[in-house]
């Protein structure tokens, strides 16, 4: 290494210094720390007791942990889709030339700003199933609207809809900002093959913009195994467990219980997953997203 | 007025809107994105309305009197106006302690993270140094960290530290960067061109002076731009203050509303005041940095 190789080297250490403390601190620590907690009955007043894979033993057959694992897949089947659609669907209609597209942009996109705690108490007054408006406004159409958060068959749905007025609008402004980014050329091309609108969409648009529906699919699933703040603040877990997440009960282990050591073993799982569904949607993108760099 | 059919271009022709104005040559396309407009606009006025109405909804129950809340069917339009409920919401909560709090934390974590990430970035794009792209591929990485992995561990820490009940395990991390923010500042630093570092190194500047007076005031919108995420995400936080703020008197207004919500949850116009008041600063904020955000978003993909 030369002299102003290393006058660099030290250079570049001091500037990134607290980035690397920070992450030496609170993110290389806290995984080994987490992985040894996972593996131990630990309540914070005592020291950890070593347990070795009981933890995760015990989550195998710990009825609750299925349950919450069943409630997030059942969100993330459901309400990903759901709200990557909504938010597609959006950006769609927003890409055609209309006069006042800033206002109707503000519109879809408000709801996603304003805090979660202020929006969960929206919801939990919207969706009262005796005063509340949706059930009103479903009694305009003469359908007797259902208990929703009293409602063990109508809870998630209930969050669903919560889902796609509060977070559609985020991945809209996502999409709109890769629809515009498609070259028109290639429309052109399209249109002088005789391409239909749909055929456009479906042969141009889709395929041009599959990397970010793929961003947007990858960062949904990830969000969703932490969703926490709206359940926790509209219904901690019920009616009968059927909003209990895999991030409220993870949450419910480790800070209620005191169960840390539990609720640890909870937390690597969740990793492994994120690991293994990023890796499935990375390794089958290759089948369904194409790159820009690709097509040169 | 005339309109032969050769002046009217393509572009022209859609700007008219209206097809019973439109006179000569009628294509086939054009009439189709005729259609695909008015249908668009239908659509969005639909969805429109039906985004807004929670939105409506909130502010009208706000403003509610105790009997209209549970008329039915429902009224929209509250009457009489009872302004009363937001000085009493405000007097319910000690709303005042909690901005005071709200905001110290707030300000101390976007301080903490321009100032810490800046510096990351710093050395992630101006200076070369050998092993620096790899080590960044590690912080990107990090990104992909699920939250709830390094949750307990860090709590633990910070309990054992003594920093439970204290604002330390709020505002202090700040200082030590974001793995998302070195990102987002780096891809600008990296637009600056390399010459005006060279330059003011010939001047005598130093690496540090080089950072504080070329590149940070050039960088003020990706600055902002960051700034601006760090105030929302502050703002919103509600896991943060619920697992380490222990004494009531410490709570953030999210934190505040929440307990609120478990008191008083009958009473909803009053917690319909609360819930705007503290969504409030959100709005106006949005409303004057519209652009500066939406560019945020869409570069970086972070959603609010």
């Amino acid at each position: 290494m030369t002299r102003q190789q290393r006058a660099n080297l030290v250079k570049g250490l001091l500037f990134i210094s607290p980035w690397a403390i920070g992450f030496a601190a609170f993110t290389a620590y806290p995984i080994a720390a987490s992985l040894y907690y996972s593996l131990t009955d630990y309540n914070i007043f005592e020291a950890p007791y070593w347990v070795g894979s009981q933890n995760y033993r015990d989550l195998a057959s710990d009825k609750v942990f299925w349950i919450s694992l069943g409630n997030t897949l059942y969100m993330i089947l459901l309400g990903v889709p759901a709200t990557l659609l909504a938010g597609l669907g959006l950006a769609f209609l927003l890409n055609l030339p209309i006069r006042g597209i800033s206002l109707y942009r503000t519109l879809f996109y408000l709801p996603s700003i304003l805090p979660e705690v202020s929006v969960a108490i929206l919801w939990l007054w919207l969706l009262n199933s005796q005063y509340g408006l949706v059930n009103a406004l479903l009694a305009l159409i003469g359908i007797q609207g259902p208990g929703w958060l009293v409602d063990p068959a109508w809870a998630k749905p209930a969050f669903i809809l919560l889902s796609v007025w509060g977070g559609s609008g985020a991945s809209m402004i996502i999409y709109l900002a890769a629809l515009k980014d498609v070259p028109i050329q290639l429309y052109e091309a399209a249109e002088l093959d005789g391409a239909s609108p749909l055929q456009k969409t479906w042969y141009v648009t889709l395929p041009m913009i599959s990397p970010v529906i793929f961003f947007n699919l990858t960062l949904g699933i990830i969000g969703m195994f932490q969703y926490f703040t709206p359940a926790f603040i509209m219904t901690d877990g019920g009616p009968e467990w059927s909003t209990e997440f895999y991030g409220l009960y993870l949450y419910r282990n480790a800070f209620r219980y005191l169960k840390m050591g539990y609720a640890s073993a909870m937390a690597w799982i969740l990793f492994i997953v994120t690991l293994l569904a990023t890796l499935v949607v990375f390794k089958s993108s290759a089948r369904w997203v194409y790159y820009h760099g690709e097509l040169k | 007025m005339h309109l032969s059919p050769e002046r009217v271009e393509r572009g022209k022709l859609q700007s008219w809107g209206v097809p019973g104005l439109v006179v000569g040559r009628w294509r086939s396309r054009d009439r189709q994105a005729l259609l695909a407009r008015g249908l668009g606009h239908v659509t969005l006025i639909v969805l429109g309305t039906l985004f807004a109405i929670p939105l409506a909804w909130m502010i009208g129950t706000s403003l509610k009197s105790d009997q209209q809340i549970f008329t039915w069917p429902p009224v929209w339009i509250p009457s009489p106006v009872v302004w009363a409920n937001y000085p009493r919401a405000i007097s319910y909560i000690p709303f005042w302690l909690y901005l005071k709090n709200t905001l110290y934390i707030v300000l101390l974590m976007v301080t903490g993270t321009l100032l810490s990430c800046s510096l990351a970035a710093y050395g992630f794009s101006r200076i070369r140094w050998p092993g620096r792209d790899v080590v960044f591929v590690v912080l990107l990485a990090t990104l992909m960290i699920p939250g709830p992995v390094t949750l307990i561990p860090t709590f633990i820490l910070f309990k054992t530290l003594g920093w439970y009940g204290t604002f330390k395990p709020l505002v202090i991390p700040p200082f030590f960067g974001s793995a998302f923010g070195v990102f987002l500042l780096r891809q600008f630093f990296m637009t600056i061109p390399q010459e005006l570092s060279d330059a003011a190194r010939i001047d005598g500047c130093s690496e540090w002076g080089i950072f504080w007076r070329v590149i940070t005031p050039l960088s003020k919108p990706a600055l902002a731009t960051l700034g601006l995420f760090a105030f929302m995400g502050a703002w919103r936080d509600f896991l943060g203050p619920l697992i380490y703020l222990q004494d009531e008197r410490q709570y953030t207004l999210a934190l505040g509303l929440r307990h609120f919500l478990t008191q008083h949850g009958a009473e909803w116009a009053m917690l319909m005041a609360a819930s705007l008041l503290v969504s409030l600063p959100m709005i106006v904020l949005f409303f004057l940095t519209q652009r500066t955000f939406i560019q945020g978003i869409t570069l970086t993909g972070i959603k609010g």
